[in-house]
């Protein structure tokens, strides 16, 4: 292992003026000048979307990709809860610094201050932007917006539109994008899949894609490339993301060059429907704002097959109010998390397959009604019974934790570019803001800020260097070289020939992920973990059947490149874990916990963003970013 | 459970396509529908026979990829529920499913059960958006909307753009879908401004596509999300304004 300073270009002097003083000390881009530049824009969802439209309006030349077959399918979509900004509206305390204090600590501590407290500062823009596009947030009866509180938080600070936040946040920004593809100053291209990011001395200088329904690989050059393609989580195969959602593109991009920080860190959501049986394909998300009204709990007898309403008071343990009698059941989600493990590995888990623990409605439908509940969360109970097939209104549902986000990503600067000059990385695919664990409702709030009001002013910065030169030509040999690799990799695959589909692999893959890198890790599981996947890979590489052929949909051929990619990324996973010797937010060493069992960090020693070099398929090297903390007082977290 | 399959195959928008018949025995009552299609996929991989391909991706209901015609009806039997949320416990033992493409003419097969549903998008480009660039808006609670207005507009918004109110009516008429971005933005006083430009524009993309309706309010029992048709009188009455008054006189309705 190395120790390199990365230069994270964080500005200096008081925090609350750091955003703005860099703004004023970069460089910018004349207006007649911006549409001399060409930026790819890889992903639409919130940052993508956002971002697309924003560099659009300033006059930039932009063109995006996307896999979906519509720029408003991507995963941003089915976000529930909703979006924090710090507005003060409820008059409950709240500011900029007060989000920021939060956000880091939430984190426990291990995100970039000054990333955070930009993020924060930008939030209450968002609302203002997002109302003015018409985004349907929910209003009190005089006409003003509503909040609410959410998982981890004591002020009411988060924004939502029922529970389709992200839905109609993101058609927000898939219509300012569509918007300017109307006027002509977005290329939109669909179905078409990012395959490799191409470099040429260093820096970043265009990307080859796949279309997905003809197989044709094509090369597209620009002065710089935005990746916006979400998150990892799926590495995990049984996860709350969409079926596509992959890391292809942040993973192709480490291979050519860019740091992958933090990959460990991986949020498990606490309120998800438990598995229902082997061919579940992937899980269901239950809002965290449930947790605002809903009590958890399990029987205090361990294997109680009674039906809940059968099973009294005395005989329910709501461990989570027990337990932390301050935050109760709004603990943050790492928490809640490893709480409902704790139940279940002891027995007490509940439902036909004992997976999951209670989220009662009962004693808030006594008291406000089930009108009351119905109008807070009739979708998601809805949802609900038709998943499972049971009344929530009638028995508590049942839940269970499940992979949901991932704070891991692209390493960047303050500037979101990547340690690859030309190469910036936004939203969930990025590493930055949210450091160990992420509070509920900053999701959509970071996608948003950093393609609204970050990039945006950002890239003019690197693009103005390049004023006059005109994007390296596709015919260069090095989009040549890489066109050729890209098609080589097809034919690969497709002539393995071997046994066993890809979904076996991804199952598979998932099992030894969520089994060793999941909730809990101890070194002994990784070390194992590391090797099964090696193994893994091998037969992946030797048994794989992928049928058909390359030159027309072929839904199975996708989907082997991006589990592929999921190996590589799930054994950097389990190398992060197993360094870093300590725990913090979803990164839980069992090795490393208080005496009450919850997560020791050791600040000492770990007070670093953990950023993995490719090293050219050899061993792995780390490089650190040190982590300074002048205004938030480190602490161990404390619930109770 | 026991079913038996009729799956549409067609290798791409010109070729033949055909209905293959499969055996799906073993299924579980708490399988999604999709999960049952992946079941099915992994036994024809098994046989070396190449899977179904169709569109999926979120499956809670609110990507709008996924969607299939299941006995005839858009997403299935179950009122208000997309494919990918519709559990086989809505199903026997013993049935027989007939499973096919959204069909439209509009939307151009790309394989087996896959649609191009592009022209949904050209119909948002025209005009589907409240025009407000980035940086300029003003304070959000600067202009207080009425719980009822917010409301009525966020029950339009709610569409998921999966297309199953096209593939569900006879016309194959877009004006379900149409309709409910225009109710979205034109409820709320931020959609004000274009409202008259933009339903001229929309409704004109959407005709160079789709069908005319006829009032059969097949769309609405196929939605997903239950879209009201209520939405599709605003529209047409606002379009006849748009068209019947002077555009300026239009905009102080």
């Amino acid at each position: 292992m190395t120790t390199t300073t990365l230069d994270s270009k964080v500005p200096s002097g008081p925090i609350e003026d750091r955003w703005d003083n860099h703004k004023f000390s970069i460089n910018l881009v004349n207006p007649a000048n911006k549409r001399k530049f060409t930026v790819i824009v890889v992903g639409t969802g919130l940052a993508g979307a956002s971002a697309a439209a924003s560099l659009a309006e300033l006059g930039y030349r932009v063109r995006v990709f996307t896999f979906h077959d519509s720029a408003r399918r991507a995963h941003s979509i089915a976000a529930q809860g909703g979006i924090n900004a710090s507005k003060n509206y409820p008059n409950d305390g709240d500011s900029a610094f007060r989000l920021f204090y939060d956000t880091v600590k939430g984190g426990d501590y291990r995100s970039r201050e000054s990333n955070v407290y930009r993020l924060a500062q930008v939030s209450a823009d968002i609302i203002d932007q997002c109302t003015a596009q018409g985004v349907p947030f929910a209003r009190d009866y005089g006409g003003l917006l509503a909040n609410r509180s959410f998982g981890g938080a004591q002020v009411s600070r988060t924004f939502y539109a029922r529970g389709q936040t992200g839905q109609q946040l993101l058609l927000g920004a898939y219509q300012a994008m569509m918007r300017q593809v109307h006027l002509g100053n977005v290329e939109l291209t669909t179905q078409t899949e990012l395959v490799d990011v191409v470099v040429k001395d260093g820096v970043a200088v265009g990307i080859v894609t796949r279309n997905l329904l003809t197989g044709d690989t094509e090369s597209h050059s620009a002065h710089a490339v935005v990746l916006a393609t979400g998150g990892y989580g799926n590495a995990f195969y049984l996860s709350t993301n969409a079926m596509k959602s992959n890391v292809t593109a942040a993973w192709r991009a480490h291979k050519k060059g860019a740091f992958f920080a933090n990959p460990c860190y991986t949020q498990i959501h606490p309120t998800c429907i438990p598995a229902s049986d082997e061919f579940q394909s992937k899980l269901t998300l239950m809002s965290e704002s449930l947790r605002n009204d809903g009590r958890i709990w399990v029987p205090d007898k361990v294997g109680d097959d009674r039906p809940a309403a059968d099973i009294p008071e005395t005989e329910r343990d709501y461990y989570l109010e027990r337990r932390y009698p301050a935050f109760g059941n709004l603990v943050p989600r790492d928490v809640a998390s490893r709480a409902a493990k704790k139940e279940v590995d002891q027995m007490k888990g509940v439902g036909p397959l004992r997976n999951g623990v209670f989220l009662d409605f009962a004693d808030p439908i006594d008291r406000l009604g089930e009108g009351e509940i119905r109008e807070r969360y009739g979708n998601l109970f809805e949802m609900y019974e038709r998943i499972t097939g049971e009344d929530p209104y009638a028995q508590p549902m049942r839940i269970y934790p499940a992979v949901h986000y991932t704070m891991g990503g692209l390493w960047v600067d303050y500037n979101l570019m990547t340690n690859l000059p030309g190469l910036y990385c936004l939203g969930e695919a990025n590493f930055s803001d949210h450091g160990a664990n992420r509070l509920g409702a900053s999701a959509l709030m970071q996608g948003l800020a950093d393609g609204y009001f970050v990039l945006p002013y950002t890239i003019g910065d690197y693009l103005s260097e390049s004023l006059g030169n005109e994007p390296v030509p596709t015919d260069d040999q090095v989009f040549k070289d890489a066109e050729t690799e890209a098609s080589d990799h097809v034919n690969r695959l497709l002539s393995i020939g071997g046994t066993r589909s890809v979904d076996w692999f991804h199952r598979e893959l998932g099992k030894i992920v969520w089994e060793n890198c999941g909730m809990e890790r101890n070194a002994e599981g990784l070390e194992k973990a590391i090797s099964e996947i090696q193994a893994l890979k091998t037969e992946f590489d030797t048994d794989l059947r992928v049928l058909g052929s390359a030159d027309r949909l072929n839904q199975s051929l996708d989907k082997a490149g991006r589990v592929e990619d999921f190996f590589g990324l799930a054994e950097l996973m389990c190398r992060d874990a197993l360094h870093r010797e300590e725990s913090c937010g979803g990164h839980f060493r069992v090795e490393h916990q208080t005496e009450d069992g919850e997560a020791l960090r050791d600040d000492e020693n770990f007070s670093y963003v953990a950023a993995w070099d490719w090293n050219g398929g050899e061993k792995p090297t780390l490089h650190k970013e040190p982590l300074e903390f002048e205004y938030v007082k480190l602490a161990q977290r404390s619930y109770k | 459970m026991d079913l038996t399959l009729e799956v549409w195959r067609q290798a791409g928008e010109s070729a033949e396509g055909r209905f293959e018949t499969y055996d799906a025995p073993d299924v579980s009552e708490d399988m999604s529908f999709l999960e049952m299609l992946d079941l099915v996929n992994e036994r024809l991989i098994a046989e070396e026979r190449e899977p179904i391909a169709f569109d999926h991706d979120c499956r809670e209901g609110i990507c709008g990829s996924c969607g299939v015609m299941i006995n005839g009806k858009a997403h299935g039997p179950q009122l208000g529920t997309a494919t990918c949320q519709l559990h086989m416990r809505q199903f026997e033992d013993g049935d027989r499913i007939v499973v096919e493409p959204w069909r439209a003419k509009a939307f151009a097969i790309v394989r087996d059960l896959v649609v191009d549903r592009s022209p949904l998008d050209r119909i948002i480009e025209a005009g589907g958006y409240i025009s407000a660039p980035t940086g300029a808006a003003p304070d959000a609670n600067m202009i207080p909307v009425p719980k009822e207005s917010a409301d009525a507009a966020m029950d339009a918004a709610a569409c998921i753009g999966c297309a199953a109110c096209i593939a569900a009516c006879p016309n194959s008429a877009g004006q379900l879908f149409t309709s409910a971005k225009l109710a979205h933005l034109d409820l709320l006083p931020q959609g004000q401004p274009e409202r008259y430009k933009r339903v001229e524009a929309m409704v004109e993309t959407m005709e160079e596509f789709f069908g005319s309706c006829t009032n059969h309010g097949e769309c609405e029992s196929a939605c997903p999300k239950s879209i009201s048709i209520d939405n599709i009188a605003l529209m047409n009455r606002d379009y006849l304004i748009a068209k019947l008054k002077n555009r300026k006189l239009a905009g102080q309705h």
